[in-house]
């Protein structure tokens, strides 16, 4: 039986000696070595009969048991709490505004994990908004945990819980809300929220997270959680936002519009890029500054808050591939799924092959919602024969709409309607800035080889 | 004072430990793909900033929030061809480089230390800026074990492997800038008992370590890849760490000036008793003394108060005199509390009583502050900060705290080595509480796989080395402990086996631990020569195109034009290796020339054409051949007569 991380009989000599995490253990190997350190639960292969210490000096060593050694109790240590944030000044002057933030876990609020010896959320927003004392200068703050999960566990009824406590935080009055939040899925839970208060949002909601866990001196989350607090408290805007790093520099952070965001890169800084669309402003947290970058916005204010929450959990997110396609899309259809997005290559085509598939999918009441696997630039399928078909199909094409934001509007739409005209409707009006219809010739970044 | 030459270590206690820091020579960086290599080229810029945070016992180190709160931040270069993500702190680290661990365990298996079975690597927290992440990744591959020096057992307590920090290339204000080309390069790390006695043995313990390290093949050389921290304590006084001494000979000082100092401040302690004065009694009570400066000469005085700023003051009660004490050669006490206010306050320095009038702070002015802080000119002293109000109270702070330590003697510090072989405070001493594990990489298990490639890396024992250098390569025993001693060991032994049956192993030997060493006492710089222009030198040797006699002027030559080939400065200094029959015939036209000479002075003609001839041959031909033929030519003129 497990015990701390430690199994076999590695795990019974602790247990008999009723050793535990903090004790300070002394083990005698046959050769002459003896060292002493604190015990720590086992993390990684714990297979493997070796014990963890923490010597005198901080370093974490691992030394193998054979049943020849001689392992004694010499004392014993109160743990503190490994990677909690500091406390880093002694008196905050607090600004004026309120805030509210809203803690969904992440990386933003991770520490390490004994069980696994990777990093696990483990941060309420309270002891986060401690250690980042600059957040004050601009707003006091009121936090809740709602979530401690990582991204990847993100689901759409999650979404709903989002929303539902948004809309009591934002009715109780705050200036603003932030929400903090895995990166990987950040994007949906973002464009879930800007769909649910498309029709009256009175106060900005800045999402942010990190790339760097707030477990080391380079971490990014005071860095994006401040741009957020200023965002939230500052901005002119009312739109549901990411506020992250801007570039690889701790200088600006970038707020970007909700439904417009993709995470593009597994690990920098400046992971977050508007595709199809300028972010909605920079902003400077040391200085306090909020650039405008798209003066096309909702004013703070200017609406009341309206709700529409609810998400449709059976909605499938395909991408073509040359393989077989057409028995993946009919599979769909026979498992009862509502809705089905296909980012298709180029265009947003399918292969002919899959053509019939979908007409019977259209046929049975499932839409087929097609964006483009390129992500910039627009669905277009009225230039090649196929795309001619799928249309005479039945799919509907989005635009330059992201993938991932029709996945989230289509779950979004069907919890409203499954009348294939309306949901038609719905999926090709621009509800929250998703969808543009001029591109001009700059909104394309180029890669540079200098 | 006391001069360092009366210092006897031993009744003083002094316990001096060691730790080598040495670059290890592999293909890659130690957690990811880069070349383990500096580099000049194109680089890409990046500002941050770091925070502190907690370690795995939840402690906070108080250097780390304190380097935080002074506001830093750093601006990193990063070279395109020698730093990817992993440096910028942009992408996770990679695996732990394989071949480093391998080397690291060779050598904890040279000192006969234990490795553990299971390598965790740490996090460091570094939060100066020489680290993008603000951590150092290390871990501790083995304890134990010990190295002979002189007859005597050192023992070993730990051997680490770690990756070395990002180089330093400036500073401005709070902004302090840093390259990445050298964050990364794996660095072992050994660390010996605190059982050194004497700041020789100091120089010696750290020679045999090198030249253990040397001995694998398997480590960089040249300014920069070795550095030494020594940690220094004599009997009363406190372990002192001294970071930085990157050479051996200034060990010796380091160590005898950290003695005096430790020594001078218990001096200082006892002074402060004996005049009947108690920490209690040092008190923060600044005294705004701007006004009485409103008309002062003193222009750094001026400047501050014509900026807004403030110049305070505060009295050190029955302290005259202290602050001017010497405690290393060139630095007074008022030093140390100037280093204090420096770096808890940021502030340019302090001004105290006992260095006045100076700075153009006339007498006048000094008798008026005494006045202000209505101290006793003749007992009291004051110290004085000039700056912006905050900064200079902050000042105040530190250098009050700084007095009051001075009642224990020594403080635990870490300071900095100068080339001077003095050091300067840097920070306070952190402990454990900076340790963290790298969550990003797991655990590394020291399998037979692992154990049975170190073995085969792990170094020969010196006795074994030397007996193939006396055996194989005929080299006479002195020459051979000599090469031993030599950094340039690996190349000196590669050479000897690629020209074996063309260039004599001793006349390689003598090149490197004879001709080098002789042209770096007469102050050449031979540390910057690179290897490659050694074996191109060498090569030359061998293949008859220059004499071993012209080797020393060549070197001296490649040491000053680094640029230029070797085969070049021989062409440019006209020292191609001549046959006999060329040196027959230059002999030939000098005797001819000096005909009536060597008439008017018989027998003695010999040495003066030698002479005359030397002058156009040394280092060209071997000189001997020389005086063979001017004998015979000499001889031969004669007999014609």
């Amino acid at each position: 039986m497990e015990y701390y991380g430690y199994t076999g009989f590695v795990a019974s000599i602790l247990r008999d000696l009723g050793l535990e995490p903090g004790d300070i253990i002394r083990v005698r190997r046959p050769d002459g070595l003896v060292v002493e350190g604190m015990l720590l639960p086992r993390y990684g292969d714990s297979r493997e009969p070796i014990v963890v210490l923490k010597l005198r000096n901080g370093y974490n060593v691992g030394v193998r048991l054979t049943g020849s050694e001689v392992v004694e109790k010499v004392g014993s240590i109160r743990r503190g709490e490994p990677g909690a944030p500091v406390p880093l000044v002694d008196e905050v002057e607090v600004g004026g505004s309120k805030i509210f933030i809203l803690g969904c876990g992440g990386t933003v609020a991770s520490r390490i994990d004994y069980e696994t010896g990777a990093v696990k959320p483990y941060l309420s927003p309270e002891e986060l908004s401690l250690s980042v004392p600059e957040m004050f200068r601009y707003a006091s703050v009121e936090a809740k945990q709602l979530f401690a999960i990582l991204s990847e566990d993100m689901k759409p009824w999650m979404w709903s819980v989002i929303v539902e406590e948004l809309s009591k935080v934002i009715r109780s009055g705050y200036d603003g809300v932030v929400v903090t939040h895995g990166t990987d899925t950040m994007s949906y839970t973002a464009a879930a929220l800007s769909f649910a208060f498309h029709k009256g949002l009175p106060v900005p909601i800045a999402m942010t997270g990190s790339q760097r866990s707030s477990d080391r001196p380079s971490s990014d989350a005071a860095f994006n959680l401040t741009a957020a607090t200023l965002v939230a408290s500052r901005a002119p805007f009312a739109e549901v936002t990411v506020v992250m790093h801007g570039e690889s520099s701790d200088s600006y952070a970038l707020a970007h519009r909700g439904v417009r965001v993709r995470k593009m890169h597994t690990s920098r800084r400046d992971a977050f890029q508007s595709i199809n669309a300028r972010p909605l402003a920079r902003v400077w947290p040391y200085e306090g500054r909020i650039e405008v970058l798209d003066g096309n916005f909702r004013v703070r204010g200017s609406q009341e808050l309206v709700v529409e929450n609810g998400f449709d959990e059976k909605v499938a997110f395909i991408k073509h591939y040359p393989g077989p396609i057409a028995e993946l899309i009919d599979m769909l259809v026979d498992k009862g799924f509502h809705g089905i997005v296909v980012e298709g290559t180029g265009f947003g085509h399918v292969s002919s092959d899959a053509i019939e598939s979908i007409r019977r999918a259209v046929e049975s009441g499932v839409p087929v919602v097609v964006a483009s696997q390129t992500l910039f630039g627009r669905v277009n399928l009225n230039v090649y024969s196929t795309g001619r078909r799928m249309l005479e199909a039945g799919v509907i094409p989005v635009e330059d709409m992201l993938p991932e934001v029709a996945y989230v509007k289509l779950s979004w739409v069907l919890a409203r309607t499954r009348d294939m005209r309306e949901v038609r409707r719905l999926m090709q009006a621009n509800l929250a800035g998703e969808i543009s219809l001029r591109h001009d010739i700059n909104l394309y970044p180029r890669w540079s080889y200098d | 004072m006391t001069s360092l030459e009366a210092l006897d270590y031993k009744s003083l206690g002094l316990k001096v430990g060691l730790e080598v820091h040495q670059q290890l020579d592999t293909e890659h960086k130690l957690f990811c793909n880069c070349r383990a290599e500096l580099n000049e080229g194109p680089h890409a810029t990046l500002t941050r900033r770091l925070r502190p945070t907690r370690s795995e016992v939840g402690d906070v180190d108080p250097a780390a929030l304190f380097e935080w709160r002074r506001g830093r931040y750093y601006e990193y270069q990063a070279p395109l061809a020698n730093s990817c993500l992993v440096e910028a702190d942009e992408e996770p680290p990679h695996s732990l480089n394989r071949e480093a661990l391998v080397i690291a365990i060779a050598v904890a298996k040279a000192l006969g230390s234990h490795v553990f079975d299971e390598v965790h690597v740490m996090r460091k927290v570094v939060i100066d800026g020489s680290n993008t992440s603000g951590f150092q990744r290390t871990a501790l591959v083995a304890v134990g074990g010990s190295i002979e020096v002189n007859g005597k057992v050192i023992p070993i307590e730990t051997v680490c492997l770690e990756e070395d920090a990002a180089r330093k290339v400036g500073e401005e204000g709070s902004k302090v800038v840093y390259r990445l080309d050298r964050l990364g390069i794996p660095l072992i790390e050994i660390a010996t008992a605190p059982v050194i006695e004497s700041p020789e043995e100091a120089r010696e313990v750290a020679l045999a370590i090198g030249r253990l390290l040397r001995l694998t093949g398997r480590v960089k050389r040249g300014i920069g890849t070795i550095r030494q921290d020594l940690n220094v304590s004599i009997r009363g006084g406190a372990k002192t760490e001294i970071k930085g001494v990157q050479k051996l000979e200034l060990i010796p000082k380091v160590v005898a000036f950290e003695v005096l100092r430790q020594l001078n401040l218990l001096r200082i302690r006892d002074e402060l008793l004996r005049r009947g004065l108690s920490r209690e009694a040092v008190k923060l009570e600044p005294v705004d003394v701007s006004s009485l400066f409103s008309n002062t000469s003193s222009k750094i005085l001026r400047r501050v108060l014509d900026q807004g700023g403030v110049v305070l003051a505060v009295r050190l009660q029955g302290m005259k005199g202290i602050l001017g004490f010497e405690v290393m050669p060139g630095r007074r006490f008022g030093g140390e509390l100037a280093d204090y206010a420096r770096f808890w306050a940021g502030v340019g320095g302090i001004i105290h009583s006992d260095e006045l009038p100076a700075y153009g702070i006339t007498v006048e002015e000094v008798r008026r502050v005494y006045e202000a802080l209505g101290a006793d000119p003749e007992r009291d002293a004051f110290v004085m900060v000039a700056d912006e109000r905050g900064r200079a109270l902050k000042a105040l702070k530190a250098v009050v705290e700084r007095v009051q330590m001075a009642f224990d003697g020594v403080p635990e510090e870490t300071r900095a080595a100068m080339e001077d072989g003095t050091t300067r405070y840097m920070r306070p001493r952190p402990g454990a509480a900076r340790m963290y594990p790298e969550t990003d990489i797991p655990p590394v298990k020291v399998t037979s796989d692992l154990l049975e490639e170190a073995e085969r890396v792990k170094p020969e024992p010196l006795s074994v080395k030397l007996e193939k250098l006396v055996s194989k390569y005929g080299l006479s025993r002195e020459l051979a402990v000599e090469v031993l001693t030599d950094a340039r060991l690996d190349l000196v032994e590669k050479l000897i086996e690629r020209y074996e049956g063309m260039l004599q192993p001793t006349v390689i030997a003598s090149l490197f631990v004879v001709t080098l060493r002789g042209l770096r006492g007469k102050g050449v710089d031979v540390e910057s020569i690179e290897d490659s222009k050694l074996e191109e030198l060498v090569d030359l040797m061998a293949r008859g195109v220059i004499a071993k006699e012209a080797a020393e002027r060549v070197l001296e030559e490649i040491a000053r034009n680094p640029g230029e080939p070797v085969a070049k400065i021989v062409k440019r200094l006209g020292l191609q290796r001549i046959t006999v029959e060329q040196a027959e015939a230059i002999v030939e036209e000098i005797v001819r020339a000096n005909i009536e000479e060597v008439k008017r002075r018989g027998v003695k003609a010999h040495s003066y054409i030698m002479g005359k001839a030397m002058e156009r041959l040394r280092g060209r031909i071997d000189g001997r051949i020389v005086a063979e033929i001017v004998k015979r030519k000499v001889e031969e003129l004669q007999k014609q007569q």
